[in-house]
């Protein structure tokens, strides 16, 4: 059967993953928890109080919900150019990831914007990029419910990933231009991190956990996809028999 | 004629005919921005203020709402495929189609945004920014719509999908248009988002008929 | 003297597996028929010679050449008239026509529209012919056309038996003048210089 070569590949990427995977669930929980227990000791923010420790959850959900749009353009361009398809089934299953990470910044924005702000929302420039973003996410999911054969939705969504990726800086700057009242970027700003250290340190593991998280997610649910097409096979070619 | 002109020519001719859809457009784009005045109240002081974001918002919904019929009739008919089977390249019958879609979309809005102004108290001053602003900025609506047209092709009732897939990739050329009509009636340099606006038509032109010829091809697989 | 071939060519549509190993050739001055019950893969086999469906499997051949690798002249020389007949409701017979010849950087004469007798309707509205007109006038894109290979998907459904005869007089026309021609039908079509397929269940 010309069309079941690829179960092949997958076969070996599910031998790795099942190895990986675990190692991955333990590091998850080791970071976050190490992250997490040294943000509550972290002192609390002179000017922003007690609420600012949102920041913790909130900065390292941007950070992903920015990377998983970039792991689903690689793995869109990989999928399309070299027809491999567990890039493709990676960038499928990463969409809701983003989405939910996405949600995650949107949610712990407007938390730490109701007593910083004194409002669950503004139009400040960050908060409006994640929402589009989040609207891009939810068209990516769309099409792939919209479209009924995998192959076909596959590549459809992966020319939508990649037009949304070329788009987002785009939008980004537009929306920048548009609006210029967030705080300025202050941990990649030139001249080096400008927070405190012991600020800092929490935040970096709980990003490093959130990637672990991620990663360790993306493996499961990438198995659990490639299961549920081999189950897809198995009935059709028993349909057809 | 070349075969480029030809189809520019046959889908304008399309779109003027008899349900063709044009000028339901153009009602569609005139009553939505008299809703508005309904909507918020007769206050010309606050409509003047909300007016260049009430007629960009509502000419990216015009242009939105016809861009199902760009690829979707020809597709549902057969002419898809042989338009794919033609010598033109695809990535130039989807140019051809994206310059008859602003034709009877883009263009008619730009030369109807002056009048539809006046009903919202905008200072004819800026009137000329107005309409550059749609002129460069309609076809950015077009060619990105057309991303989207063609990745929904073959989808049963793929216009609500369309308009989700489209909106959030129209957010640059609004904003840009925006702010360019904004600084005219502030009488400030409407230059900067003009250009900003170009580049990203420029950038527009330049990627989108690859992205949506590829996207034609797998639906006609 | 021209040969369109394929080999061993296998078709996946959506997860389905169409047909496997199929092979043919066909020279100038040939027609082939493609035989076999509904689902069998007739179509999908136009589609894939038409290039819009990739084959998964085998290869098709223009002389020898891999069209793979040349599909911008396999296009040039392609004429494909599938299940939908591309007809604009809004457009006059002429218009219609005239359209599809100028895709090709051709113009259309009414004469085209003569051999399957079309010609008298020339300033009528596409919306007011019949089905069997409307696919008279799909197939009189083939009188424009100076494709060498046509691909012809049921071209006589719903043609009374004139209009068959019309048809079969235009394609013998077309492989007199060395042209050779794909068609998936139902029917025999007595046509000169004939070979069938039989395509069967996969």
């Amino acid at each position: 059967m010309a069309n079941l070569h690829w179960l092949a590949n997958p076969g070996r990427f599910l031998r790795i993953a099942k190895a990986v995977s675990p190692v991955l669930a333990g590091l998850t929980v080791v970071l976050l928890a190490v992250g997490l227990a040294l943000s509550l000791q972290a002192p609390v923010d002179a000017v922003q109080g007690t609420p600012s420790k949102v920041l913790f959850m909130h900065v390292p959900s941007a950070w992903m919900s920015m990377f998983i749009w970039g792991v689903m353009a690689v793995a869109s361009a990989v999928a399309l150019i070299w027809k491999h398809p567990v890039a493709d089934i990676a960038a499928k299953v990463s969409a809701p990831l983003g989405a939910g990470f996405t949600a995650a910044t949107l949610l712990t924005g407007s938390l730490w914007g109701k007593p910083t702000w004194g409002t669950f929302w503004v139009w400040d420039a960050r908060l409006t990029a994640e929402l589009i973003l989040l609207f891009l996410y939810i068209g990516y999911i769309a099409i792939w419910q919209a479209i009924e054969d995998p192959q076909r939705a596959g590549k459809a969504a992966a020319i939508l990933a990649l037009v949304g990726s070329v788009n987002l800086p785009i939008i980004h700057f537009s929306v920048d231009w548009w609006n210029t009242l967030h705080q300025p970027a202050s941990i990649l700003r030139d001249g080096g991190a400008s927070i405190d250290a012991s600020m800092l340190i929490p935040l970096l593991l709980l990003a490093a956990g959130f990637q672990a998280f991620y990663f360790t997610l993306l493996l499961w649910r990438m198995e659990a996809e490639i299961a549920g097409r081999k189950i897809r096979q198995l009935r059709l070619l028993s349909a057809q028999a | 004629m070349t075969a480029f002109g030809a189809i520019i020519l046959r889908d304008v001719k399309l779109g003027l005919r008899q349900g063709g859809g044009t000028y339901w457009t153009l009602l569609f784009f005139v009553l939505t921005v008299t809703l508005f005045p309904l909507g918020v109240g007769p206050d010309l002081a606050l409509l003047s203020r909300i007016g260049p974001g009430i007629l960009w918002v509502v000419a990216l919904l015009a242009s939105m709402l016809s861009l199902d019929r760009m690829f979707q009739a020809d597709y549902e008919d057969g002419s898809l495929e042989l338009l794919a089977l033609a010598p033109l390249p695809l990535e130039l019958t989807v140019l051809a189609k994206c310059l008859a879609h602003w034709l009877t979309t883009g263009l008619p809005v730009t030369v109807l945004a002056p009048a539809l102004g006046l009903l919202l108290a905008l200072d004819p001053a800026a009137y000329p920014t107005l309409m550059l602003a749609l002129l460069i900025g309609t076809p950015v609506l077009s060619l990105i719509g057309s991303i989207g047209a063609a990745l929904t092709v073959g989808v049963r009732r793929g216009g609500v999908l369309l308009s989700l897939l489209v909106m959030p990739l129209y957010i640059p050329a609004l904003i840009f248009g925006v702010l360019a009509v904004d600084a005219a009636v502030d009488g400030l340099s409407a230059r900067p988002h003009l250009l900003l606006l170009a580049a990203d038509l420029l950038v527009a032109a330049a990627l989108t008929p690859w992205a949506a010829a590829a996207a034609l091809r797998l639906n006609l697989e | 003297m021209d040969t369109f071939a394929a080999t061993e060519l296998a078709c996946v549509r959506g997860e389905r597996l169409v047909f496997t190993g199929v092979g043919f050739a066909i020279a100038s001055g040939g027609a082939l028929l493609l035989r076999g019950p509904n689902g069998t893969g007739k179509s999908s086999l136009l589609r894939v010679c038409a290039g819009f469906v990739p084959a998964s499997a085998g290869q098709l051949t223009w002389n020898g050449r891999p069209v793979t690798r040349e599909w911008d002249a396999h296009r040039a020389r392609t004429t494909y008239v599938g299940h939908l007949d591309a007809v604009k409701p809004a457009f006059t017979v002429a218009e219609n026509l005239g359209f599809w010849a100028s895709l090709g950087g051709r113009t259309a004469e009414v004469a085209a529209l003569e051999p399957l007798a079309l010609d008298h309707l020339h300033d009528l509205p596409a919306a007011y012919l019949s089905a069997g007109q409307k696919r008279r006038l799909n197939l009189s894109r083939l009188s424009v056309s100076n494709a060498a290979l046509w691909l012809l998907d049921e071209p006589t459904s719903s043609l009374d038996d004139v209009s068959t005869a019309a048809l079969l007089a235009v394609i013998a026309a077309h492989q007199a003048r060395g042209g050779m021609a794909v068609i998936a039908t139902h029917h025999d079509l007595p046509l000169r210089n004939v070979s069938v397929l039989r395509l069967g269940p996969a």
